[in-house]
């Protein structure tokens, strides 16, 4: 099932920040908004949430301590208990510069592979892309109320900002 | 920002005046159209170097590493030089992709695309040097801990060659994904340019699906921050652990607790000069020189300058400690780095790394490209003979004279120290020729930047965007003036 979507197509930075803000305020169901580069600010004007990412990322970089360390200890002190110039077999300290590489490295490809998840990205996608808003366009998505009066009054807003097109669109949920 | 104040002591980082649609077609353009001879002359030379380098390679491991010019008393001496001399290098890359992003310097967007493409690329280059060390590469693998039919016999996690292994496969994985991660939208947009075909197939599969949502961009910021706040600690600890292969030793010359920060200095040092020498070339050959200005070849010599002053007293201290320690080896060690044999060496790396950064106070020097080339070839010279001096001068002449020895590299190791070069422009000049060199959607960002928001791109007639109509679509009343858009007539809207 899916419900037509307008498309508002904005040409500056500071036109869009006050579009999605004030498609927002007036209470209309804002989608997404497309642009071809990380506006700052945007985040605000959308209402968009911290990402929980960084929890992952402290996670698994725990996880890659946890680990690194246990194979260490496990190796040089359980498995194969050698005698390296005297040193004792728990030899903590020369044990941490890999400890600090794996914890590095887990907490870096958990953190990528967490957020291409659930950004669902990955290869093969199909894609549902709006023209040019990976070159010079930004584009603000709406899902109006299904009632002409409300239809008019979101495009009609998104001129009011600016738009330089506003497109109807029928789209997969 | 319209409320944005405005003010007067910013430059704009962007010199020419631009809209994104130019942008756009600027930074792809290089991928877009067929390569010039020069690039081809360029590309041959590089990869009939690298293929002598294979040659010569192939044959030291063929007939064993008794090729090489070392003997008892200096077991280490070229290959671990050129091992040091390009991770090093690497170095430069990630200061400016993840130190100077957490300092929110935005002048980098222009070259971190590249300088993290010429980490890659040289720590590549550095990874082989250990590899062919081994005298049997095929073998390369038990440097890893897995379990084994020797009893799993297991690697010594006491060695600080050990820790190498882990540092530089974490620097070399880290690095990669960082700058893959970085590319994501920038494929993207060149997938989106690109008219229906193999190419545009390889780009597809390769962006991932990236449409450009903000809630994804919102995510992407967050990772792109974490990634830059874990790569900064890690390249601080990778050229560390390269210097605990000397430090830990008890080497009079290597045994001291200044090699890390001493290190790490030169290895930005060493860096930046590389990243100079390349993008000094690429700006002019591409017509980049609006978005790598003389303003980011001035800032990376300021960098250079600190970084040099900051080894300068590193050898000072050096020397100071070798007398204040009233250790006699110590300072034997010193005064025959100084004047001993390879004094040359050492005159040479003083001459390149503690004089010729100071030209650089000079800004008729700072802002004229010529110079800079020329210093900063100097530099990596200069730095290549550091690594060569700390490692052979503290060797030949160890605690018994009756073994003192001198140390002389034959062609196989002066060979394939070319071929890393082969292999490292052969990978430059291809990256060059697929990828966008400049992050597109990073410099977009920061288009605007001192820039009065009203003052728009004029339709500018740019060597790779020829002038485009100025479009027509209706804009609604309360605008700001007429603006002449780079459009593009094969899409809609």
């Amino acid at each position: 099932m899916s419900a037509p979507v307008l498309i508002g197509y904005f040409e500056h930075e500071a036109q869009v920040l006050a579009a999605t803000r004030a498609v927002r305020e007036a209470g209309h169901d804002l989608r997404d908004v497309y642009t071809p580069y990380a506006v700052h600010g945007l985040d605000d004007a959308m209402g968009l949430k911290p990402s929980r990412l960084t929890w992952v990322c402290f996670g698994a970089g725990l996880l890659g301590c946890t680990l690194a360390l246990s194979l260490q200890l496990y190796t040089s002190v359980v498995s194969w208990p050698l005698n390296v110039g005297g040193k004792p077999f728990n030899s903590f300290p020369a044990f941490i510069p890999v400890t600090f590489e794996l914890t590095v490295l887990f907490a870096a490809l958990s953190t990528v592979a967490a957020f291409l998840v659930r950004a669902r990205l990955f290869p093969g996608k199909k894609l549902q892309t709006l023209p040019r808003v990976t070159d010079d366009r930004f584009a603000i998505v709406i899902a109006p109320r299904q009632s002409p009066e409300s239809l008019e009054a979101a495009e009609d807003l998104l001129r009011r900002h600016g738009a330089v097109a506003t497109d109807l669109k029928e789209v997969g949920p | 920002m319209s409320q944005q104040h405005l003010s007067p002591l910013r430059v704009p980082l962007v010199t020419e005046p631009r809209t994104l649609g130019q942008l756009t077609e600027e930074i792809c353009a290089p991928m877009e159209r067929a390569p010039t001879w020069k690039w081809w002359a360029a590309f041959a030379i590089a990869v009939s170097v690298l293929g002598t380098g294979a040659g010569i390679v192939a044959y030291q491991v063929g007939t064993g590493i008794g090729v090489w010019g070392l003997n008892k008393t200096i077991g280490w001496a070229f290959d671990i030089t050129n091992f040091v001399f390009w991770v090093g290098i690497g170095h430069a890359g990630t200061l400016i992709s993840a130190i100077l992003f957490l300092f929110r310097q935005k002048w980098r967007t222009s070259i971190n695309r590249a300088a993290e493409a010429m980490t890659l690329f040289a720590v590549m280059c550095a990874a082989l040097f250990p590899v062919i060390h081994m005298g049997r590469p095929w073998l390369a693998f038990w440097v890893l801990p897995y379990p084994n039919t020797r009893g799993s016999l297991w690697v010594n996690f006491r060695s600080p060659l050990l820790w190498d292994v882990f540092a530089i496969s974490t620097y070399f994985t880290v690095s990669a994904v960082f700058w893959y991660v970085g590319l994501i939208p920038d494929l993207a947009t060149v997938r989106d340019r690109l008219k229906a075909g193999a190419k545009k197939a390889v780009f597809k599969v390769l962006s991932l699906g990236w449409t450009g949502s903000h809630r994804t961009w919102s995510r992407y910021e967050t990772v792109y921050l974490l990634l830059a706040g874990l790569a900064t600690p890690l390249v601080l600890s990778v050229h560390t652990i390269v210097s605990m292969d000397f430090a830990t030793s008890v080497i009079p010359g290597w045994h001291t607790t200044i090699f890390p920060p001493y290190f790490v200095a030169g290895a930005v040092f060493s860096g930046f000069a590389m990243v100079l020498t390349l993008m000094i070339i690429t700006r002019v050959v591409l017509g980049y020189e609006h978005l790598i200005t003389l303003r980011h070849l001035e800032n990376m010599t300021k960098v250079i300058i600190v970084t040099g002053g900051i080894v300068s007293l590193a050898y000072a201290t050096e020397f100071f400690i070798a007398w204040y320690s009233g250790n006699p080896y110590e300072r034997f060690a010193f005064m025959n780095r100084a004047f001993g044999p390879y004094a040359w060496a050492y005159w040479i790396m003083v001459t390149c790394n503690v004089v010729s950064p100071h030209l650089f106070w000079f800004k008729k020097i700072r802002t004229s490209p010529a110079a800079i080339f020329a210093l900063s070839l100097v530099i990596n010279v200069g730095m290549w003979f550091e690594r060569f001096v700390i490692i052979v001068t503290s060797l030949h002449r160890d605690f018994l004279p009756s073994s003192w020895s001198m140390y002389t590299p034959t062609m196989v190791e002066v060979g394939t120290f070319i071929g890393t070069f082969g292999l490292f422009f052969t990978l430059f000049l291809l990256f060059v020729r697929v990828l966008p060199i400049i992050s597109i959607g990073e410099v977009k960002s920061v288009l605007g930047f001192a820039r009065n928001p009203h003052e728009h791109a004029e339709a500018h007639p740019s060597t790779h965007a020829p002038a485009r109509d100025v479009s027509t679509e209706p804009s609604s009343p309360r605008l700001h003036p007429p603006l002449a858009i780079a459009t593009r007539k094969d899409v809609p809207v």
